[in-house]
């Protein structure tokens, strides 16, 4: 499988999880594991441009795809627009959640370049961020999708009610 | 300070680099699993390990029996009562710890756990706390010598006769039984350690998922001194931590299997429960029931509160409350009013099921406190007919009233409680609510309208009253400021994502004039910071950024001797602004703090200690008083009963913020975890004491569709007492959230004749008390 | 939470797919998006021997209209459908039901021949299949046979896929007239199992009288249920508001729900009826449009 742009080869146990690979075999330790049964979305990762559940997918099952973790977001250039968002607009509090929605918006944004609240909150409902109240989240994608197409991005300034 | 400066901690988070526990990896390490109990009572008969060390891999089975040699079977709870660490021969609950795995991998021990035979003879579960006070109930505790019922402890405050006599003649007395519901904070980290006992240097190093690093080594000395390990030889890292909500204060048994196995292999063992694991072992919250009384008079005011509480807290009392307070800070209940009589009682009971009575982002048990006297509150204005918001104007305390004694013997610093309630009125457009509610009422629509006025209590706290296991509860603050200015602060507190790492050096920044992009903050490992007692109960404001501040000052007054030194004038003669003292009336003539400090280590007064460095205990005088302002609007569909927040207006009032940013971003995420066990989370058992929802397939944690877009704001009410005058902020929301909801909910069923319901209300929840009146499907339209 | 130890082949024909099926009997379980089977292993609810994996397979993935059908290949993922225009303008009961099955993580693998295969009444599909009338085209060694969705649930986690068989493809039959179809279901929190769920398609003619009605109902009942009195009782009227409470009726009255955590038995029909009457509206409105 290539994990990055980088080939990697290596014989596993079927039934080796994809995330544990990842993880332990190949140390990226920034693809996390919060659940057991596929309901919080912190291991997400893609495989050919597909936001999946790392947890869920045997490591066998991504034999010959290519999967984006967390480590491979950023390029030489810099931070990737979601990165940027989210460290701009306090998307994040432990961290803990953090690139398993980075990469879940990933997908949401290339299917749809200027989502809706809404469409964004549906968009990220298989991953659970517990510090954050989401708010920011949203945000800080919406300065991404706006970033991404080109346009000016929206204040990064926090909003009070007055 | 008051500056939203971007977190210095997301750079790393946002790549992946954030290091957490299970990240640790080192060599030759060995993995441990835990076999657990199906049944939540039960006699041990015997342990079968022969199969599972069979399998190549496993390494070692660990019962209570191994653990009994070393006297390491049981361990003290932080509320001084006493907690298995493995079984001997009876386990307490469904999912305890039963027998430890060592294996290689963490497959191997996986694959070993099925694989050990464990023979129960099962017992009737004691599950509802009531019944456990039963004459006939059966004894849990029967480890305890001469123990003779269930019951724990028995507190009680307040002036019991003058409330009784003014509750006999009030006009109007209100009362609702409550059920605070058994919740689990969830964070998505879940917790583990690495122990990593180096036989040789008998050394033990433990990484693990801890809000009170300092707190936890001196636990373990206690725990495993005798055995040699003891406090010098233990260095406890806590690495990032992927969310903590109070769920990482205690001692949890698997951590302390861990260190024996390591300490008997002499190879680092790693331990990371699953969610199950997580949601089923793991210290609860809550679990209050309460009986809320209110007296008062037609008109409106309000004259004396009486709280009765059964507290169940499992198999054992691990709360994680400061030593004298078994209730924690459940007095704060007589709330945002001002009347001079209340009475509170709470008696504590043991049944079969997990320990706890953690957090739950709030300061211990205010929670409880707050959603009663506020859906009591809600519940007098509905007795007598009056505008919950009127009625809460009438009876706030002023804000002259300040220093204001609570009939409970708190001294409340500092409020402004009309302020914030006006603000968010007016957020929320209030009256117009009020009229499209009542234009809904005619066509037999459900819109609800929820306040909550809550005040808090955060920042244990004075040495006088509080500590935890005797240590006294102030915190700690080290500022080194190297010869080029730039510094490295060290605290006795943990950030588990409430952004330290800035925050605290936006407080040092403000202080010393230093940048606070040249303050490195760091937390978490013992044998580098100062000793403090961690963060939970939104206490790292209150004591270790007060520290700071304290520790900043230190080095301020230092500054001027040298300035005047190097100025060559009387330190009376100088004057300071962010950065630089000049002298007065010459700003010319001035020394940058970076000059000042470099000359603390090249040029210093010959007497004077070199360098530039101090450190600060915080014994805080008084705890911190926040409050807040919150509004809720709900609608709620007449078929199904689905409930959807419509809007949530939330005016807190922390005193001086620090970083407006982060102050907002704990609002907002504390606001997500008020909306949850108001309307989603409750960990629910059945007669057995087997646990109904212990997967996130059922334990229902909100996603971004449930928690609705939060509109925040503030008033500022500086605590008088506080260094920089700051209250704490994470919890605030947390606490007042759910009776926003719950008295929105409410309102919204009034035409039903409904007067109270217990969290979580859920639709279903909603059809059953409906249908229980015999009113499911009455005709409410008033039109 | 690891599931124990297994074989696995990912053969890349259907015919060595059967191949190993029948080697090795109930010992193997297919693998397709895996979101049911693979956590029940992690919990070790399900320890087979052997799983053969069907996502090297090509060809399986399609969802094309062809002699008045659609047809849906087995190894379609939600995602697909739920993406699909041209799926979506005559079918918009697939993006009701997508919406609100798990996640859109789970949605990119779960497979729609997965989710009727499962055999689980708590699946949104089988509701939708029965509302649509769908048949299910099922591959053994010995060819393909076609099973009308009314005949593919057995029992309790069963459906008329033998052991050494396979599900291949769903085919939708595309009525004639003004159809409309819509489907619903309340859950407690977005991705949860259905508290109950209903799709429902309506095909009316010219005149407005509805001559076709599918009702398929989610979560009530141990299998996948049509609600057939409800169905009558639309079928010949011109939908009136009459009409409707009676189906609504008949659709809580006839479901069989069992207590859960999620509610008792009265709110269950409450909601059946409810949703049954929403639905009904929702399709005729798609049918008028």
């Amino acid at each position: 499988m290539k994990i990055n742009g980088e080939e990697f080869t290596a014989e596993v146990e079927p039934r080796t999880l994809l995330v544990h690979f990842i993880r332990e075999n190949l140390h990226m330790t920034g693809t996390h594991i919060g659940c057991d049964s596929s309901s919080c979305g912190a291991c997400t990762i893609l495989i050919d441009g597909k936001s999946a559940k790392s947890c869920t997918i045997l490591a066998v099952q991504a034999n010959g795809k290519e999967i984006t973790t967390v480590e491979g977001l950023a390029t030489a250039e810099g931070m990737h627009p979601l990165q940027e968002g989210f460290k701009e607009n306090h998307g994040l509090h432990c961290g803990f959640c953090t690139p398993g929605m980075m990469l879940r918006a990933v997908e949401l944004l290339e299917k749809n370049p200027n989502p809706t609240e809404e469409e964004i909150r549906w968009g990220i409902s298989g991953n659970l961020c517990r510090c954050t109240g989401y708010n920011n989240i949203v945000k800080a994608i919406q300065y991404a999708g706006a970033k991404m197409r080109g346009e000016e991005t929206p204040s990064t300034e926090p909003q009070f009610v007055e | 300070m008051g500056h939203s400066m971007k977190r210095k901690e997301d750079a790393r988070f946002v790549h992946g680099k954030g290091k957490y526990t299970d990240d640790v990896q080192l060599p030759g390490m060995l993995y441990m699993d835990i076999v657990r109990s199906p049944y939540a009572y039960a006699k041990i008969k015997s342990i079968d390990a022969s199969e599972a060390l069979a399998i190549p891999g496993v390494l070692a089975v660990v019962t209570g029996k191994d653990l009994e040699q070393y006297n390491l079977h049981w361990m003290p709870t932080l509320m001084s009562d006493t907690q298995m660490v493995l079984p001997t021969d009876t386990v307490m609950y469904q999912a305890q710890e039963v027998a430890a795995i060592i294996a290689t991998e963490k497959y191997i021990a996986r694959d070993a756990r099925e694989k050990v035979r464990v023979d129960y003879e099962v017992m009737k579960a004691v599950v509802d706390p009531y019944k456990a006070l039963d004459e006939d109930a059966p004894v849990l505790r029967t480890d305890k010598e001469g123990k003779t019922d269930n019951h724990i402890w028995h507190w009680e405050v307040g002036q019991k006769e003058e409330t009784e006599k003014i509750f006999n003649e009030a006009e109007v007395v209100v009362k609702e039984q409550m059920h605070i519901p058994r919740i689990h904070v969830a964070s998505i980290e879940t917790c583990g350690c690495v122990a990593d006992y180096n036989k040789v240097e008998n050394h033990l190093t433990m990484y693990m998922t801890t809000q009170a690093p300092h707190a936890i080594r001196t636990v373990i000395a206690l725990v495993a001194g005798h055995v040699g390990i003891t406090e010098e030889k233990v260095r406890v890292i806590s690495p990032d931590i992927g969310g903590g909500f109070g769920g990482k204060v205690p001692v949890y048994p698997g951590y302390v299997i861990a260190i024996a196995a390591s300490f008997l292999i002499g190879k680092p063992v790693k331990w990371i429960e699953d969610r199950s694991e997580n949601l089923q072992a793991d210290s609860f919250a809550r679990d209050y029931h309460i009986t809320a009384e209110m007296a008062g008079t037609k008109d409106g005011k309000i004259l004396a509160t009486r709280m009765k509480v059964l507290a169940d807290h499992g198999y054992t009392d691990a709360a994680a409350n400061p030593s004298k307070f078994p209730t924690g800070m459940f007095s704060i209940g007589t709330g945002s009013y001002d009347y001079p009589n209340a009475f509170m009682e709470a008696d504590a009971v043991y049944t079969n099921k997990p320990p706890g009575g953690v957090a739950y982002r709030c300061s211990f048990r205010v929670t409880e406190a707050v959603h009663a006297i506020e859906r009591i509150t809600d519940r007098f204005a509905l007795e007598i007919e009056k505008d919950p918001a009127q009625l809460r104007f009438d009876n706030f305390i002023k804000k002259d009233q300040f220093p204001y004694p609570s009939p409970t013997g708190w001294e409340y610093d500092s409020g402004d409680y009309e302020a914030g309630l006006k603000l968010a009125m007016k957020a929320v457009e209030y009256d117009k609510l009020r009229e499209e509610q009542a234009e809904k009422r005619k066509k037999g629509e459900l819109m609800g309208i929820g306040l909550s006025t809550f005040t808090e209590i955060v920042g244990a706290g004075p040495s006088k009253d509080f500590d935890i296991l005797g240590i006294k509860m102030f915190d700690s603050a080290e500022i080194r400021v190297h010869p080029t200015g730039k510094a490295i602060a060290r605290f006795g507190t943990k950030s588990q994502g409430q952004g330290h790492e800035t925050t605290y050096a936006q407080i040092i920044a403000e202080e010393l004039g230093i940048p606070a992009m040249d303050i490195q903050v760091e937390e978490g490992d013992t044998d580098t910071a100062p000793y403090g007692l961690g963060t939970y109960a939104s206490r790292s404001t209150p004591t270790a950024g007060a520290a700071a501040a304290v520790a900043a000052r230190k080095l301020r007054d230092k500054a001027r001797k040298i300035a005047a030194y190097l100025l060559e004038v009387s330190e009376d003669d100088l004057e300071w602004e962010p950065g630089k003292f000049f002298v007065k009336g010459a700003p010319e003539k001035s020394k940058t703090i970076q000059e000042i400090v470099f000359a603390s280590y090249t040029n210093h007064p010959q007497g004077m200690e070199a360098g530039f460095e101090a450190t600060h205990y915080y014994d805080p005088p008084n705890l911190t008083f926040p409050s807040g302002a919150y509004i809720c609007v709900v609608d709620i569909d007449k078929e199904t009963f689905e409930i959807k927040v419509r809007r949530f207006v939330a005016i807190d009032d922390a005193g001086h913020i620090i970083n407006p940013m982060v102050a907002q971003g704990q609002v907002h995420g504390g606001l997500t975890q008020g909306l949850a066990p108001a309307m989603y989370e409750e960990l629910i058992y059945d007669d057995d004491g087997n646990i109904l929802n212990g997967t996130f397939m059922d334990y229902l944690v909100p996603t971004a569709v449930e928690s609705p877009n939060w509109e925040t704001g503030h008033t500022v009410t500086p605590s008088p007492h506080h260094p920089i005058g700051a209250k704490g902020i994470g919890e605030s929301p947390t606490v007042g959230a759910p009776p926003a909801i719950a008295n929105a909910i409410v309102d919204a069923l009034k035409p039903y004749g409904v007067t109270h319901m217990d969290i979580p209300i859920t639709p279903y929840k909603i059809f059953k008390k409906l249908k229980d009146m015999g009113v499911l499907d009455k005709d409410i339209a008033e039109g | 939470m690891i599931p124990s130890s297994f074989d696995y082949s990912a053969p890349s024909t259907i015919e060595e797919a059967l191949d190993l099926l029948e080697e090795l009997g109930d010992e193997a379980k297919i693998l397709a998006g895996g979101h049911s089977l693979i956590p029940m292993m992690k919990l070790r609810f399900a320890e087979p021997e052997h799983l053969i994996d069907l996502n090297n397979i090509p060809g399986l993935a399609y969802a094309n209209f062809e002699n008045g059908h659609l047809r849906i290949g087995a190894m379609t993922r939600e995602t697909e459908l739920e993406d699909s225009e041209e799926v979506g303008h005559s079918f918009p009961i697939f993006r009701d039901a997508a919406k609100l099955i798990a996640d859109p993580q789970v949605r990119n693998f779960g497979t729609i021949g997965g989710n009727l295969a499962h055999g689980d009444a708590a699946n949104d599909h089988p509701a939708v299949m029965i509302a649509l009338n769908a048949e299910v085209e099922i591959t053994g060694k010995e060819g393909k046979r076609n099973v009308s969705i009314d005949e593919f649930f057995y029992g309790f986690y069963a459906t008329a896929v033998e052991e050494n068989e396979i599900l291949t493809e769903i085919r939708v039959p595309v009525m004639k007239g003004k159809v409309g179809n819509a489907y619903h279901k309340t859950e407690r929190k977005v991705g949860d199992y259905a508290t109950g769920g209903v799709a429902v398609q309506l095909v009316l003619d010219d005149s407005g009288t509805c001559s076709y009605a599918g009702i398929g109902l989610t979560n009530v009942n141990p299998t996948p249920m049509r609600a057939a009195r409800s169905e009558e009782a639309l079928v010949g009227t011109k939908v009136d508001d009459e009409a409707i409470a009676k189906a609504a009726q008949y659709a809580s009255e006839d479901c069989n729900p069992s207590a859960d955590l999620r509610g008792d038995e009265d709110y269950k029909r409450r909601i059946i009826g409810v949703l049954t009457k929403r639905m009904i509206h929702k399709a005729l409105e798609r049918a008028n449009a």
